[in-house]
């Protein structure tokens, strides 16, 4: 019964999915080849470089060390589930290109599914503590920089956008009077 | 005219793309696509002397597994070799599948095609091949020497090539000279490393005999052009599509890897579509490196500190095979006199093959390891001289008003190297304010007295960029008004799709995110040379900046006729052509792109109307196409440089060394940088920042650890140490602009900028901060701790 | 780097992981967080033929549990969990500082405290802790339940003193006591890797002075200890201690080299690192 498949349940970004999987096959392969979700990149299957980085029941995670058998029945959180629906992007996704935190783009999604948990926050943490939430995430083109702005941005970006949207509001009711 | 792109550090139209998780790379294709995996010796060098497919073939799930004695034709024969040279005398490229020898670990024996990658790596697995051990050459120094172990069976020694040059009479100004010093400087392999490894997609369509390949390479042109030759394909049956690069550095871009061949290869055989993503186990041993190099320098000098004449030899180490020349050496030779003005030079170089994976520029290409001779022989002739080391690299620079200047040495396009502007001393001071050179002098008198290791390393550098031999754009204005340019050098995150569509904007008034660059598609454009030594921007920015011009020139015809206005009276603003000073009249863009095409049919409204006024627009002529035009508004043109243009830049590195861990801290990293005009400077400065990153890692955490049987014993991310965010300081970064006379956005390449120097830097620093010279690259706490403690070494 | 095939299984209860053991031995591997088996599967440097996965046992609990003596962590209490609980932070406060040091916030939210125990990895920090401060670990089989002694769990590089037949149901950390103290110190390349060389500091009240316990990482097949005799606090501080530190650590470790350090290095930093350390947990600590 080695090659045999079985069938999972797995809550991806919100939605029941049922897959039948080898038990050998990787989340990060079950998730690009099997679901479609090919946000999720695979840099070096074997947890150092962090591109594969995606939420098990809220908590950053690689999931090329996640046999997705053995998560039967987790939620998960890619980075397709950010934006929203309409298109527009997630302040921290907003923040990324804002602050020039990309380059060749492979590394992102890890970076952003690891900052998920905790970007509100991030502007109030030192230079140092930021680096070290981020150590374990791999860029090999930006040297960081761009990216340390993007997430500490994050919130000033989230304010920036609830501040129009409420004098966007002001001012329609205004025009309804 | 509205606010003027270039210069602007506009946003990046392809970020939204890649934010959302849509990017699609060569994985993200195909997801039916069968499994491929490669079996690679794992000897440095061996006879095969027998290989048994038979387990492996019976495996179910198994579609094919293929040696050597399976190819035929070309194909049996030893892959192409990418840049000849007549110095190159003894040429080795490999088989796309290795026929009776091996010659490094990691290269490819046999490969397997399966339902799935799991699978096929299950039958990688179960194939048994009979290795006859050959002596191995290994390390680069001990390779070149007589008697060494060859690292080909059938040469006699390991020298491929070797090119000496002079200018001047080295041997006359060194005798002459008043201060001779003789160094030894080695600097180790380093490589790529991109996060996406490299990876092939290829639908062999056995119907209409045409291959479609997704390759993740930096160079779509040149691997298809080849891939029709191999396969007596028609070059318009056979497209090769670069989709989005996860990285590439240079390391993507030769023409061909094996994988390439035989990913194709195995589709058309099977009649299936055949995927395969390199993992990162193999990409350490089966994507090419670079770097390793020895120099033995012999410099004159004056009690001034000039240095009169230079006589440098070196060994460059090939890898296992060649098929890039001796571009990396001549890159190496040609921009070791950097900034300085050097009356005698001389060089001889000689290139090696080891039993290592083979080699091929990566970002730097050459110049890294040129830098750093340099600049440790600037430090160590000022140290010697006791002068100051930013006073020495002043008398030393070539002046403002030299340019253009001829450096007497030929570069690697065949040509002369002659800097076309540059202004190295205004940069040094630009830096050494920024630093502030005093203070920093201050603190280090102070560290010093408290006890603690510190130091500053400067390096200076002249980048060729912008290398022949041309680019192209085919550009289209499309009816609704939006502008496609297709380009033919691929993208690996260097912002194109925004810097090119800046270019646009500017000329023909067309916001930023209103044009669509696509680059790397041969289907979309058939000729161009791809995106490696910093040319991108240069090339293929000058090749759109005419397409542009061109259309520009058509659509105002057409907008001529339509309005019945002389072309001088147009302007191109907002996605509109009109007339001056009078902004309402006027005709849309993409109005003209209909007029332009003269059907019998209008599609929709925008159509209607367009199709009265180009009844107007063609009123006067006999025909609906006057003479003399084309239909549609596009252009193809293309671009080549006279001559490579010459960034420059000083960095600067303030370390500190842990005496209780040996380790290394870089408090400051100061960049001065030129790379001409500025198209995007939020590009620019990540370019640098990022180039900067490799520089240190290569410096002092990436180390490839071969041992005497030339197998690699690090080959994975837990033990090569590419830094993460903890490792890497925020630069802080200054710029000026000296624009190049040599094209006409005035610009030059900047995409390797940031890497060159730091290995210089840092060595320069750690020498500083120890007092030690140090003249071997890489560094790392384990080295420090031996030159700090000899005596406890061992 | 895919795995290799493997026949799955799924228990749901300690007694069916037993069972399964009793059944397959020597032939299986427990997986628990994944974050040092899956890598070695993904490099078929592992290739069990039956995979038994504890992450579906029911009603395990993923906090670690408060008792008389002990702090105890079943087979299911990630490291996350430890690194964010209270009982952790004041009761077994070096473990508490030495998560840290474990890898990444995106491995740790995985990888279990039993599964870095039963790793027995000799450059980790959690065996380090463990034999620092005399934990012991539960090794259960169809047999029956045994607890063994950190001195006696770690046998060599990836080997424990479990049989075929035996998993890890728990690991116990004692909880701290009067007076004690506590220090972590490694240096590692980057943040988050497997460190050159660490030292786990357990300084307890002896007599009107304290004594030290330091358990090294890094420098041996398995966690290296040094017993640093009792004394009054101000010696740990006074220069001399250096020296006396110094010879301990010649005397007794016996570090190899690797790529990234020789024998000589290590022992450089064991000095170094171990001299903070005890300082840092005498002064931690209160003689009685
Ligand atoms: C990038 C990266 C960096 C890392 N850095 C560090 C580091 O700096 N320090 C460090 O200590 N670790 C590090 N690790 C390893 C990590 O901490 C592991 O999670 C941990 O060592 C093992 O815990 P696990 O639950 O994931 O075990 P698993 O990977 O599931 O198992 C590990 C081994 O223990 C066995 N096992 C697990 N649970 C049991 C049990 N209950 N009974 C019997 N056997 C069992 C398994 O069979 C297997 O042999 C790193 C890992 C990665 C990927
Ligand atoms: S691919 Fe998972 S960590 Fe690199
Ligand atoms: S943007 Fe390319 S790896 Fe990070």
């Amino acid at each position: 019964m080695t090659g045999d498949k079985m069938r999972i349940s797995l809550t991806v970004n919100g939605e029941t999915r049922e897959v039948d999987v080898e038990p050998r096959w990787l989340l990060s392969d079950v998730l690009r080849h099997e679901l479609g979700l090919t946000g999720t990149h695979v840099g070096c299957e074997h947890g150092v470089c962090g591109c594969c980085t995606v939420l098990i029941d809220g908590g950053p995670a690689r999931s090329c060390l996640a046999l997705a058998v053995s998560v039967d029945g987790a939620e998960i959180t890619t980075v397709e589930s950010l934006a929203a629906e309409d298109g527009q992007l997630h302040p921290l996704q907003e923040s990324f290109q804002k602050h020039h935190g990309l380059q060749c783009g492979f590394c992102t999604p890890g970076f952003l599914m690891t900052a998920m948990p905790f970007w509100e926050n991030a502007e109030d943490m030192s230079d140092d503590e930021l680096r070290k939430e981020i150590s374990g995430q791999l860029c090999r083109c930006t040297g960081y920089s761009g990216i340390l702005a993007s997430i500490h941005g994050a919130a000033a970006v989230a304010r920036e956008r609830e501040r129009s949207d409420s004098s966007r509001r002001i001012a329609e009711q205004d025009v309804d009077q | 005219m509205t606010t003027k792109m270039f210069g602007a550090p506009v946003q990046r139209n392809e970020d939204p793309r890649f934010l959302t998780g849509k990017g699609r790379y060569v994985d993200d294709f195909e997801s039916g696509a069968y499994g491929a995996a490669f079996l690679r010796s794992d000897f440095g060098h061996a006879k095969i002397l027998e290989i048994d497919v038979a387990a492996a073939l019976a495996l179910d799930g198994v579609y094919g597994v293929y040696t050597h004695a399976d190819l035929e034709g070309v194909l049996s024969e030893p892959l192409p070799l990418l840049i000849p040279n007549p110095n190159l005398f003894a040429p080795r490229t490999q088989y796309a599948l290795a026929k009776e020898e091996v010659c490094y670990v990691g290269e490819v024996v046999a490969m397997v095609v399966a339902k799935d990658r799991y699978i096929a790596e299950d039958a990688a697995g179960m194939i048994f091949v009979d290795y006859e051990p050959l002596p191995v050459a290994s390390d680069l120094e001990g390779a070149s020497q007589v008697g060494a172990p060859v690292a080909h069976s059938d040469m006699d020694d390991n020298v491929n090539g070797r090119v000496a040059e002079e200018k001047g009479d080295v041997d006359g100004a060194i005798s002459a000279a008043t201060h001779v010093f003789e160094w030894r400087f080695e600097i180790e392999r380093a490589a790529a490393m991109p996060m996406e490894t490299r990876g092939v997609v290829a639908d062999y369509d056995t119907r209409t005999e045409s291959l479609l390949m997704y390759d993740s390479t930096q160079a779509p042109t040149g691997v298809r052009g080849g891939l029709a030759q191999l396969f007596g394909l028609d070059p318009d049956n056979v497209h090769v599509v670069a989709p989005d690069v996860g990285g590439g550095f240079g390391m993507k871009v030769i023409q061909f890897y094996p994988e390439e061949v035989m990913v194709a290869w195995a589709s058309r055989k099977l009649g299936h579509v055949v995927k395969w993503i390199e993992d990162r186990r193999e990409d350490f041993v089966g994507s090419n490196h670079e770097r390793g190099q020895v120099h033995h320098v012999k410099v004159g000098a004056d009690d001034e500190g000039h240095i009169l004449a230079m006589d440098v030899k070196f060994i460059n180490d090939a890898g296992a095979y060649c098929s890039y020349g001796l571009i990396i050496p001549i890159v190496t030779a040609a921009q070791m006199q950097g900034p300085y003005k050097i009356k005698n030079f001389r060089y001889e170089f000689r290139n090696i093959f080891t039993n290592k994976v083979p080699t091929s520029p990566y970002r730097g290409a050459g110049r890294p390891q040129a830098v750093y001779v340099m600049e440790r022989v600037m430090d160590r002739v000022a140290g010697e001289l006791g002068i100051d080391r930013t006073e020495i690299r002043r008398r030393n620079f070539i002046g403002p008003d030299e340019f253009p200047y001829e450096v007497g040495v030929m570069w690697q396009d065949g040509g002369n190297v002659v800097y076309d502007s540059g202004d190295y001393e205004k940069g040094l001071d630009v830096l050494l304010e920024a630093l502030d050179y005093p203070a920093f002098l201050a603190d280090q008198k102070k560290a010093r007295e408290e006890g603690r290791l510190l130091g500053l390393g400067i390096g200076c550098y002249v980048e060729g960029t912008g290398i022949g031999p041309y680019e192209g754009a085919l550009i289209k204005i499309l009816n609704d008004g939006s502008v496609t340019v297709a380009i033919a050098v691929g993208t690996q995150g260097q912002g194109h799709e925004t810097v090119f569509a800046q270019i646009v904007s500017d000329e023909l008034g067309v916001p930023v995110d209103r044009i669509k660059i696509v680059s790397g598609d041969t289907r979309r454009l058939g000729y161009g040379v791809g995106t490696f030594a910093s040319r991108s921007a240069v090339v293929a920015g000058n090749a759109v900046l005419k397409a542009a011009q061109t259309v520009k020139r058509k659509a105002a015809e057409v907008a001529s006729r339509s309005l019945e206005v002389s072309v001088e009276d147009l302007v191109f603003a907002d996605g509109r052509v009109h007339v001056e000073g009078a902004p309402d009249v006027g005709v849309p863009l993409g109005q003209l792109a209909i007029i332009s095409n003269p059907l019998r049919y209008a599609f929709g409204k925008d159509s209607e109307e367009a199709v009265l006024l180009a009844q107007r627009a063609y009123a006067g002529s006999d025909r609906p196409l006057p003479e003399g035009t084309s239909p549609g508004l596009e252009a193809t043109e293309f671009f080549s440089p006279k001559a490579g243009v010459f960034a420059f830049g000083t960095h600067a590195a303030v370390v500190e060394i842990d005496r209780d861990t040996c380790n290394l801290k870089i408090l400051r990293y100061v960049v001065h940088h030129d790379c001409g005009k500025v198209i995007n400077p939020m590009i620019v400065d990540g370019q640098v920042q990022g180039g900067v990153a490799q520089g240190i890692g290569g410096a002092f955490y990436e180390k490839f650890e071969y041992d005497e049987e030339a197998q690699l014993t690090n080959a994975t991310f837990m033990d090569f140490l590419i830094p993460y965010a903890t490792e890497i300081p925020t630069l802080e970064l200054h710029h000026t602009e000296t624009p190049s006379p040599l094209n006409p956005l005035g610009i030059k390449g900047v995409g390797e900028a940031g890497t060159i120097p730091g290995a210089a830097v840092i060595a320069n620093a750690v020498s500083d901060a120890l007092g030690q010279p140090v003249d071997k690259m890489p560094l790392s706490p384990l080295i420090l701790f031996e030159m700090m403690h000899p005596s406890l070494d061992g | 780097m895919k795995p290799p095939r493997f026949e799955y299984h799924r228990p749901s209860s300690r007694d069916e992981v037993a069972a399964l053991l009793a059944q397959h031995g020597d032939e299986s591997k427990i997986l628990a967080g994944g974050q040092s088996l899956v890598p070695m599967l993904n490099f078929r440097l592992a290739h069990p033929d039956h995979l038994v996965d504890i992450n579906h046992l029911e009603g395990e609990a993923s906090e670690p549990e408060l008792g008389d003596r002990w702090v105890t962590f079943g087979p299911l209490v990630r490291h996350v969990a430890a690194e964010r609980s209270l009982v952790v932070e004041e009761e077994v406060p070096l473990l508490f500082e030495a998560l840290r040091f474990v890898a990444h916030p995106a491995i740790r939210t995985r990888g279990t405290i039993v599964g870095s125990i039963a790793h027995s990895d000799p450059a980790a920090e959690i065996p380090a802790v463990l034999t620092a401060l005399g934990g012991e670990i539960v090794a259960r089989s169809a047999r029956g339940e045994r607890t063994i002694h950190s001195d006696d769990c770690f046998v060599g590089p990836l080997i424990n003193a479990l049989k075929h037949d035996e998993w890890m149901e728990a690991v116990r950390f004692p909880r701290r006591a009067e007076g004690e103290g506590f220090a972590f110190e490694e240096f590692s390349r980057r943040s988050g890797d497997y460190a050159l060389c660490g030292v786990a500091a357990a300084a307890r009240p002896s007599g009107s002075g304290m004594n030290v316990t330091l358990a090294y990482l890094g420098v041996g097949v398995t966690p290296q200890t040094i017993e640093v005799s009792a004394r009054p606090v101000s010696e740990y501080q006074h220069p001399s201690f250096f020296g006396e530190l110094e010879g301990l650590v010649h005397a007794e470790l016996r570090p190899y080299d690797d790529i990234h350090a020789t024998g000589a290095y290590k022992r450089f930093l064991a000095v170094r690192l171990g001299v903070k350390a005890a300082r840092r947990a005498v002064s931690m600590g209160e003689p009685a």
